[in-house]
């Protein structure tokens, strides 16, 4: 450990790990763009993540621009020209996307690289300098890595629902568009909403979410403002096991309720779900919900008790109107929960012209289905979802942490 | 001056407030107990009963009514048939009957000793039937004037009753289920791989989400955009990024093994899903993947929190970075971190739909909550299914008499 805190042994290691980082990374998103043969070396890429690492020390004065530049350079006509670069580039990609691909690698390796090793001097290093060296590397590693495993499996899925079958089959890796196809490109959308009446299951869907939402927000609030608020024998014992039921796996209980929905004809409708559906969301709302109530000042509802309203009038002109926000979140996760709920509509409902979203796309997991709409079917599913979320991030990410663990 | 003692017993106002808060909790209570409780009950009663698929529709008796030879003049004869059975093939039934209109005008002929025929209505009693019990009735009719106006015997539905114990509520129990759940060494893989895929499924996230939360705990632009993006896995609905995996996994025409391929990393396509230690290894890191989001936010969240100070006089005592990270944030961090452990650990533990979805349970995926189905559905035994959820409600009891010991400590509940 000791002898690697010296800026000329610790600058090339990083620069020539970095460097394989970029070049994977750089390789990987050329593949999946272009769909030409990109791969990293790893000579090549250690050569270059060296030669960089040593250039972006901090040698003193001005070329800290310039000797990296320079180096730079040097590494792209000789990946150019002579193909010793970080970047292995088959012979038949286009040249636009082979020097696209050698100036990203180089660009980024050393961009990274200049903020990486910032603070390195060609010399011996205290032990802070190497650690806040390391630590830049590390987070530069870290967005790289979360941002690719976080996209890849959605840019997958986009662009596997505006492919057709051959096209797949044919070269996994090419996700080009030909954008001449025009509305083609949307074919798979299409079919699913007039064949496989999507449409219908995204009705289905929506409503039966808003309705869990209403439902559950019906049943949480009284029952999280009495535990919130009202002192009674059993309050403290019921904050608990209200998180003791959200532990019971659904499973467990999909078996029951299965039987029970099979004996009584509540299977295979609408309403069975929907009266399934809150009761899976009650306990958790009713939490995040009294976590909210406890936090709010009690004195504000103590002096409209005093002024003459009856409790549950406070409730109705005090509390709620206080928590608007914590009722946003809750609606929002509540929502998520009944929108992406697929264990119950899978075991509950056969009848295809009842199918909820997910239910429907389960049905489209078979070998006569082509791939493309199954993945045109999660498209349609995650886009509501996602805009949703996006739109209300603020009050999503509020609530997730709000009710569960107290910061 | 009278000695002022507080109050010892419940007053009327504190009743008042106690009645309240019944009321308010009532409909929670009522639907949880009709969808929580009960059904917990209903598991355990199931898991010692001998039921299968087939004995959801208890045993019925069926009959079909045809009328063989022409009615069509005054003295045509016919033959009016009853096809009488037992829907189930192993099940009796007690005290079966069969009535019918029977139609004005229309002569009986001689009748099964079983029969009779009183004031317009045919009643029959079989006494007790034998599961797959077949019966044929046939009685030989001869049409009349008044007949023929009327309405064909066969219009009026012949009805029929009957008692059979319906196995889920008999008090027949069997420790059956019990035995062929723990029977042989599937239980042992099952329960091993529970155990491997929740252990580190739920490590796995929380240090993918500590690393995480540590990247955006710092304020910069795109902050709020890159934590949007980190929380796409877990908004995601599962059935579209877990289909989304498959595919991206397939071993035929997946992009992950064309990647691979080219990159020179293997020489031939990985079938990812389907071969033995792989795949387990598979659906645990999807459960990384989409549950980091998760701790992601808890963590940044409590890291949000700590106070600044800490740092700067580490900093003026010189603590590098990695040892503020060591002796000051994590020991600020353990109380949430065991806590999203607990917790996180038994919702692993519960996942059905993730590993239901990537393989159905097999090669070698097969945890616990997937062999509920399996045995309940695929193998239709319904008692074998409910076995073993009671098997994975015990070891949730156990779970959370560990969780509330910490959460106590940590919370303060």
């Amino acid at each position: 450990m000791r002898l690697l805190r010296h800026g000329l042994l610790a600058g090339p290691i990083l620069g020539a790990l970095w460097a394989l980082v970029v070049a994977t990374t750089v390789a990987v998103a050329m593949s999946l763009f272009t769909g030409d043969a990109f791969r990293p070396a790893l000579a090549g890429g250690l050569l270059a993540g060296v030669a960089l690492g040593l250039a972006c020390l901090r040698f003193g004065g001005k070329q800290r621009v310039l000797i990296p530049l320079a180096v730079a350079l040097v590494l792209l006509t000789l990946g150019g020209l002579a193909g010793i670069g970080p970047l292995e580039i088959g012979e038949d990609s286009a040249p636009l996307a082979a020097w696209t691909g050698r100036v990203a690698t180089l660009g980024f390796t050393g961009l990274g690289l200049w903020l990486i090793l910032e603070e390195l001097r060609p010399g011996a290093l205290t032990r802070h300098e190497f650690e806040e060296a390391v630590i830049r590397f590390l987070t530069g590693f870290g967005y790289i890595f979360f941002t690719a495993i976080v996209l890849i499996p959605f840019y997958v899925m986009v662009m596997t629902s505006l492919k057709n079958q051959s096209e797949l089959m044919a070269n996994p890796l090419d996700f080009t568009i030909d954008l001449s196809r025009g509305a083609e490109l949307f074919r798979s959308y299409s079919e699913l909403m007039t064949e496989y009446s999507f449409g219908r299951y995204l009705w289905t869907s929506f409503y039966v979410s808003v309705l869990t939402v209403l439902i559950t927000l019906a049943f949480a609030i009284p029952g999280a403002y009495a535990v919130a608020r009202l002192r009674f024998r059993g309050q403290a014992l019921f904050s608990r096991s209200i998180l003791l039921i959200y532990m019971v796996p659904m499973i467990v209980l999909a078996l029951p309720i299965y039987i029970a929905f099979s004996m009584t004809g509540l299977r295979n409708t609408i309403f069975g779900i929907v009266l399934i559906y809150p009761v899976t969301t009650i306990p958790v709302a009713l939490y995040m919900l009294q976590g909210y109530f406890r936090g709010l000042p009690a004195e504000i509802e103590e002096a409209g008790l005093m002024d003459g309203l009856s409790r549950l009038k406070v409730i109705w002109q005090i509390t709620l109107p206080l928590s608007l926000p914590a009722l946003a979140s809750v609606s929002l996760y509540v929502f998520m929960i009944a929108w992406n709920e697929f264990l119950l509509a899978f075991m509950l409902l056969d009848d295809p012209s009842k199918y909820t979203l997910t239910r429907g796309i389960a049905s489209l997991n078979s070998s006569e289905v082509p791939r493309q709409h199954l993945m045109a079917g999660s498209v349609i599913a995650t886009v509501p979802i996602m805009v949703l979320f996006l739109g209300l991030e603020r009050f999503m990410t509020k609530g997730l942490t709000a009710g569960s663990v107290k910061g | 001056m009278t000695d002022a003692t507080p109050p010892t017993r419940t007053g009327p106002l504190a009743k008042r407030e106690a009645r309240l808060a019944w009321g308010l909790l009532f409909p929670t209570l009522a639907a949880v107990s009709l969808v929580v409780i009960l059904p917990l009950l209903a598991v355990f009663w199931i898991s010692f009963k001998p039921v299968t698929l087939a004995d959801l529709r208890p045993p019925t008796p069926i009959v079909r009514e045809d009328i063989r030879g022409d009615l069509e003049a005054p003295g045509d004869e016919a033959t009016l048939r009853y096809r009488l059975r037992n829907s189930s093939q192993d099940q009796p039934i007690r005290g079966v009957t069969l009535s019918d209109a029977w139609p004005d005008g229309l002569e009986a002929g001689e009748l099964d000793p079983a029969c009779a025929i009183a004031d317009g209505e045919l009643s029959c009693d079989f006494g007790d039937w034998e599961g797959g019990q077949r019966v044929t009735l046939r009685i030989p009719v001869t049409a009349t004037e008044t007949y023929l106006a009327g309405p064909p015997a066969t219009d009026s539905p012949p009805a029929m009753t009957g008692s059979a114990t319906n196995v889920l509520t008999s008090f027949d129990f069997t420790a059956e289920n019990f035995v062929r759940i723990f029977d042989g060494d599937e239980f042992w893989s099952v329960l091993g791989v529970t155990l491997f895929y929740t252990v580190f499924g739920t490590l796995g996230a929380l240090i993918m989400g500590l690393f995480a939360a540590m990247l955006l705990n710092k304020s910069f632009k795109g902050q709020g955009i890159l934590r949007g993006l980190y929380l796409f896995p877990y908004v995601a609905p599962v059935i579209a990024v877990a289909f989304a995996w498959i595919l991206l996994f397939d071993p035929f025409s997946g992009s992950a093994n064309a990647l691979l391929l080219q990159m020179g990393v293997t020489s031939q396509a990985i079938n990812f899903f389907g071969e033995r230690p792989l795949a387990l290894i598979m659906v645990t890191l999807f459960e990384i993947w989409r549950y980091f989001p998760l701790s992601f936010l808890f963590i940044l969240a409590r890291m949000q929190s700590i106070d600044h100070d800490m740092y700067e006089a580490a900093d003026m005592d010189g603590a590098s970075p990695f040892q503020k990270f060591w002796y000051l944030s994590l020991p600020q961090l353990l109380g949430i971190l065991s806590v999203l452990f607990l917790l996180r650990f038994i919702w692993t533990f519960n996942k059905f739909d993730d590993i239901f979805l990537l393989t159905g349970g097999n090669a070698g995926t097969r945890v616990l909550t997937v062999n509920v189905y399996e045995q309940a559905f695929a193998l239709s035994n319904i008692g074998a299914g409910a076995a073993v959820a009671v098997v994975i409600f015990c070891c949730l009891l156990l779970f959370s008499v560990f969780f509330f010991r910490v959460m106590s400590r940590e919370e303060g509940l």
